[in-house]
């Protein structure tokens, strides 16, 4: 008897979706491992975690809270994906758009609720497209890395950021803390039920239907789809793939720059240091993990929220660096990359034949 | 003045220096590696880790270079016999990197140790002006000197360094005259880690010798454009890593002796100085004047060969 690898005739349907359930899983065991060799039981930090992020109204409010930046900046994200387009800049565009939701909170004079709602909420999704659409024009016009041009920008973003709140911006009553002064009320949104759940997470979810919408029942989504997956034969059938390279990175960083918005219009009410913590690297395992569909990323960022909120917890408890959340994403991307490989492959035993 | 500036243009380079030659290993063999930025912090850690418990910074090296190799594996493992997606699995090695050092880390926040050495050569460290840049350095540095020699030659002048390039070139005729192409990539992106590992052991052993969480802060994805900027050749990477050693000594020296500039702002200046280079390199490969390895990022699978 031996084991051999065998290509598939057609890619395999039941492969392409039990393949990120299971990676889930083996990550979690895996990761158990991992907790174990640093001196923390596993079991009882799973178990942490499901209490305190689905064991409670309280929790499960906060998984929604956590849950919304993600939804945004992972379709964000994902729309990019659908063009072979890497976005690994949503986190530098999640703080962009938050300066120029705060810009116009702080700083227009604007007083009406509504008339700031959606002044703050153009200028997020302006700024965090334009800050995406650097790295449009480069690929566009020069064909430049996108991948390194955007992780980079998420630096120079995150510094900036930093500049205001440490300089211009800083709130002259805020005890020399780096954050800007508060957003007057009409800056902010309605949150509900006594929890820290706010509209964003219902944005987040309208977000997701219309880019479901955009991707399914549009001439522009059908054309980033063809780009996407044959760009010869888009340029053949006279899809202009420079300008689509370009437009799509601006929808893409657009859509992390609202997640910026909803972050300081709907929890923090101002601009601070380190305002997102990590929500949009954590959107990149989301949108690969949804396999680049809208519903996808909206399932997908509540487990995440899971995650985020019970390791805000197991930090408080056990001083476990948040960043550990990292270090099982990263394993879930790896066993994941790796089921992949049945979906184009198995494994065939085949029966040794007997000579005589 | 200038022999300082020097001197610090060269110690901030050699971490990027080492990051950039091992992947320029990983990209000659045809395999791109997002992951630069988790196997310095790997590397730093173990570096540092294995300096504190052993007392010996050589055993300090080889862990992080042993560390580096074992989660560049991870990275080999996937890409090369499963076929998986390069960049993706890239970021997750970095994301790996970044979370398990923070974990395993936490041991090792606050200690300190006896940090490398300068050995000065006798006769050419009191050279005017590059003297102490170049012959006063630690031992480090005159490694990643005889690296960048020592990889050029692999890559030029031997065999198997000939047969790399092929690998990364056109997998197809590699594996034509009988070469693994699954060995060679595997091994080139392991021992590339383990390169990019010891850059970041130069973070925590040398520049500065403790360990601090995401100490790389950047300088992995700084490394991975100055490949391009390097048109994979390693003495391009020595003057790439050393261009933005240079912008990161004269932002320090700003500081030091205090503008009117905010810190925040000076601090950006690699990144936007690495966008500007990565910019300018990408136009030159497009006129033809360097070409990446063109079997670069595409699995191999003798079944596809035409």
């Amino acid at each position: 008897m031996k084991l051999v690898i065998e290509r598939r005739d057609t890619s395999s349907t039941l492969m392409r979706f039990a393949a990120p359930v299971a990676s889930i899983f083996v990550a979690l065991a895996f990761a158990g491992f991992l907790l174990l060799a640093a001196g923390i039981n596993p079991l009882e930090a799973y178990r942490e975690i499901l209490i305190e992020a689905v064991g409670s109204t309280y929790g499960l409010s906060e998984t929604l809270v956590k849950a919304t930046p993600l939804i945004l900046a992972g379709l964000g994200v994902s729309i990019a994906f659908r063009m072979q387009i890497w976005n690994i800049g949503a986190e530098g565009q999640i703080y962009i758009g938050a300066m120029g939701a705060t810009w116009v909170a702080l700083f227009s004079g604007l007083e009406n609720h509504w008339m700031l709602m959606i002044t703050m909420f153009s200028a997020a999704f302006i700024c965090g497209g334009l800050w995406a659409g650097v790295a449009g024009f480069l690929r566009a016009r020069w064909s430049v890395n996108e991948v390194i041009v955007t992780l980079l920008m998420n630096y120079i973003a995150i510094l900036l950021v930093d500049y205001l709140v440490y300089g211009p911006w800083r709130d002259p009553q805020g005890f020399n803390f780096p954050l800007t002064a508060q957003f007057a009320d009409a800056a902010r949104f309605a949150s509900f039920f006594d929890t820290r759940l706010h509209s964003g997470f219902f944005l987040a979810l309208v977000f997701a239907l219309l880019l479901y919408l955009f991707m399914e029942r549009t001439v522009w989504g059908y054309q980033i789809k063809v780009i996407g997956s044959n760009p010869q034969a888009a340029r053949y059938a006279g899809m202009r793939t420079g300008q689509a390279v370009f437009w799509v990175l601006f929808l893409s960083g657009a859509i992390a720059g609202v997640a910026g918005f909803s972050e300081v219009a709907g929890l923090q009410y101002r601009l601070q240091h380190g305002l997102s913590p990590g929500y949009g690297y954590t959107a990149i395992i989301i949108a690969w993990l949804a396999r680049r569909s809208a519903i996808g990323v909206v399932i997908v960022s509540l487990l995440m929220g899971i995650l985020l909120v019970g390791g805000d917890s197991l930090q408080m408890l056990w001083q476990l660096p948040i960043a550990f959340v990292y270090a099982f994403q990263g394993l879930i991307l790896f066993f994941l990359l790796g089921s992949d490989f049945f979906i184009q492959y198995r494994l065939k035993l085949i029966r040794g034949i007997r000579h005589g | 003045m200038v022999e300082i500036l020097l001197d610090a243009t060269v110690r901030a380079g050699t971490p990027i220096l080492f990051a950039t030659l091992g992947a320029i290993l990983n990209e000659r063999a045809g395999i791109i590696n997002l992951g630069i930025e988790g196997l310095m912090l790997i590397g730093a850690l173990a570096g540092f880790a294995g300096t504190f418990y052993s007392g010996s910074l050589l055993i300090g090296v080889l862990c992080a270079f042993i560390a580096a190799f074992v989660a560049g594996s991870i990275h080999a493992l996937i890409t090369v016999p499963l076929r998986g997606n390069q960049i993706v699995s890239g970021l997750a090695l970095t994301m790996f990197g970044i979370g398990v050092t923070a974990l395993f880390g936490r041991g090792m926040v606050g200690e300190t140790i006896v940090g490398l050495e300068r050995i000065a050569l006798p006769g050419l460290s009191q050279l005017p002006i590059v003297g102490r840049a170049l012959f006063q350095q630690d031992l480090l540095i005159y490694i990643s000197f005889i690296l960048v020699f020592l990889i050029w030659f692999f890559l030029y002048r031997t065999r198997i360094g000939l047969g790399l390039r092929t690998v990364g070139e056109n997998p197809a005729a590699a594996d034509t005259c009988g070469i693994s192409v699954s060995l060679y990539r595997f091994l080139a992106v392991t021992t590339g880690a383990g390169l990019v590992g010891i850059g970041g052991a130069y973070l925590s052993l040398a520049m500065t010798p403790m360990w601090i969480e995401n100490m790389s802060a950047g300088r992995g994805w700084i490394a991975v454009a100055l490949v391009i900027f390097s048109g994979w050749s390693s003495h391009r990477a020595m003057l790439g890593a050393y261009l933005f050693g240079g912008i990161t000594a004269m932002q320090l020296r700003f500081q030091a002796i205090g503008t009117d500039i905010s810190t925040h702002i000076l601090q950006m200046l690699p990144y936007i100085f690495t966008i500007l280079v990565l910019v300018v390199s990408t136009i030159r490969l497009q006129k033809g004047s360097s070409q990446q390895p063109q079997g670069l990022g595409q699995p191999y699978d003798r079944e596809d060969r035409k």
